[in-house]
């Protein structure tokens, strides 16, 4: 049942809004895991973002897609938290202090053939305006050294719901795929490979200033 | 007068041929490829392929009734103001002004489709010119505050506004001659395709000298005249049959429509061109965006409604 309410979610409410009332540029669609496990690594402007990444897949892989995000915020109140697991499937992280591993339960879907979508940034920051990763997506991909990384870059939708906002303003978004990469010593250099990845892919979209 | 799918039987023949003419365009390609395989012709067919669908699209939106054809020309108008918006640089302070521009499509078209002129003439170049600097004030961040109104007003105006008036045709009445106003937008529309049609396949064939190479380079005096001379031959042809026009005048509003879509070509061109995109969005395969398919009407929307409004509807031809 839940099952179906978020394919009917992501059929009439995600997609409909996403191709009428914002629309689309996909570049390097190819580019996207066709199977897990694989883990997607984007940039956050926008709650937009994770729904629209989810929507690049087809519906019969809505399952398998497991979108990494913050415990505290999206787990506050049961209303969000039912949605934020359920309609959404997010993985809930836990962010600060903790004592067990904190890349446990992301191994272990990996470990169950699922995609993970993760957002290095920590959170969607200042709209439009690229933050430095944070280096657990590294610790990742050394513990699952065969996960292919896929690098993706993302922008408009952090104009047409950025945070603090509630009202949504159409605008065209882009999204940008780069083919995948998988890890290779040390940490540094794998962020670096990363981010200059995004970094190529931010230079070919057209992008104009937002302030 | 006599109908077909409640259309004049003028508008249901001239889809006809406007299949027609697709039909041949496809024969055509498809030799072509055989011929000389390769990435020219793969992005001609890929071009022609979408003309289908929007040929179909538009056919299916102007046949069913007058609100719907409405509807449709408002939601075409929003894709490109929204490609528009998409592509220049924009302030967050102004989000709130952006929403209230695009809804401000609606209702621009709810005035075209009652057929009030004089809100429909005032209500984008008066009220919202007066409005966006205004609520832009308001919100108090003078930074970059000439730049933002300049280029929403310019692109309300070049979008919304000139693209509504394809409405307004519809709302000619009794004035727009024996096929209605769906004959006036269908004459309007399928000749300023036309004509990018037909200047792409002259410059194509015999082009050599070059009209606007810093804004254009592709364009050529060649290809600009051979679609000003095909389009004002084809409208003396559909003019009698899709308009209150006779044949010399109607092939004057073709020449118009021609002169006027090459002017909204290189405008958008010159607009894309200082944003450095080659095109405005990908949205129709071999295109480009919606505005680069409507960058023609942008100009000659305008220009033969109030062509048609000044000499026709007022009884001076």
């Amino acid at each position: 049942m839940v099952r179906f309410c978020r394919r009917l979610f992501f059929l009439l409410i995600v997609r409909p809004v996403l191709l009428i009332i914002l629309g689309m540029n996909v570049r390097g669609r190819e580019n996207l895991p066709t199977d897990g496990p694989a883990i997607i690594v984007a940039n956050h402007n926008s709650h937009l973002d994770t729904l629209t990444l989810m929507a690049l897949f087809p519906l019969r892989d809505l399952p398998k897609l497991r979108p990494v995000a913050a415990m505290d915020y999206f787990l506050k109140n049961k209303v969000l938290a039912w949605f934020a697991l359920n309609i959404i499937g997010i993985l809930p992280l836990e962010r600060g202090a903790i004592k067990k591993n904190p890349l446990a339960d992301m191994e272990a879907a990996l470990d169950r053939g699922e995609i993970l979508i993760l957002f290095p940034e920590g959170s969607r920051g200042e709209p439009e305006q690229r933050a430095s990763f944070k280096r657990g997506v590294a610790y990742l991909a050394k513990a699952r050294p065969q996960t292919p990384v896929h690098p993706v870059f993302m922008h408009g939708l952090g104009k047409a719901l950025p945070k603090g906002s509630f009202f949504l303003v159409p605008f065209n978004c882009d999204v940008a795929a780069g083919e995948p990469l998988t890890w290779t010593e040390p940490v540094s250099s794998f962020m670096e490979t990363l981010e200059a990845r995004i970094n190529d892919l931010a230079e070919q979209s057209h992008v104009q200033p937002w302030e | 007068m006599d109908k077909i799918f409640g259309q004049p039987k003028e508008v249901i023949w001239a889809i006809g041929v406007i299949y027609a003419l697709l039909i041949g365009a496809s024969i055509l390609t498809a030799v072509l490829k055989r011929r000389n395989p390769g990435e020219g012709t793969i992005e001609l067919s890929r071009r022609v392929t979408s003309w289908w669908f929007m040929i179909t699209i538009f056919t299916i939106a102007i046949i069913i009734d007058r609100i719907v054809s409405t509807v449709f020309l408002g939601f075409m108008t929003f894709l490109a103001f929204k490609e528009y918006l998409s592509l220049i640089p924009t302030r967050r302070v102004d989000r709130l002004i952006l929403l209230f521009a695009y809804l401000a499509i609606p209702l621009q078209f709810y005035f075209a489709h009652l057929g009030r002129y004089g809100l429909f003439l005032t209500f984008i170049p008066v009220w919202m010119f007066l409005f966006f600097p205004m609520a832009m004030t308001l919100a108090g961040k003078t930074e970059g505050f000439l730049r933002a109104v300049g280029t929403l007003s310019w692109g309300m105006m070049i979008t919304v506004f000139a693209l509504s008036h394809t409405a307004m045709l519809l709302a000619a009445g009794d004035s727009a001659g024996p096929a209605g106003g769906a004959g006036l937008l269908l004459f309007l529309v399928a000749l300023t395709q036309f004509n990018d049609v037909a200047q792409f396949t002259w410059g194509k064939l015999f082009g050599k000298h070059k009209i606007m190479p810093k804004v254009s380079p592709k364009k050529t005096w060649e290809g600009f005249l051979g679609g000003l001379v095909s389009t004002a031959i084809g409208a003396a042809i559909a003019g009698p049959f899709l308009t209150p026009l006779s044949v010399p005048y109607a092939a004057v509003a073709g020449a118009m429509i021609a002169i006027a879509g090459f002017l909204g070509d290189v405008t958008i061109s010159a607009f894309k061109r200082d944003l450095g995109v080659k095109d405005s969005g990908g949205l129709i395969p071999g295109h480009g965006g919606i505005l680069d398919r409507v960058d023609s009407l942008t100009y000659a929307a305008p220009v033969f409604y109030h062509a048609m409004h000044f000499f026709v509807f007022s009884g001076r031809i």
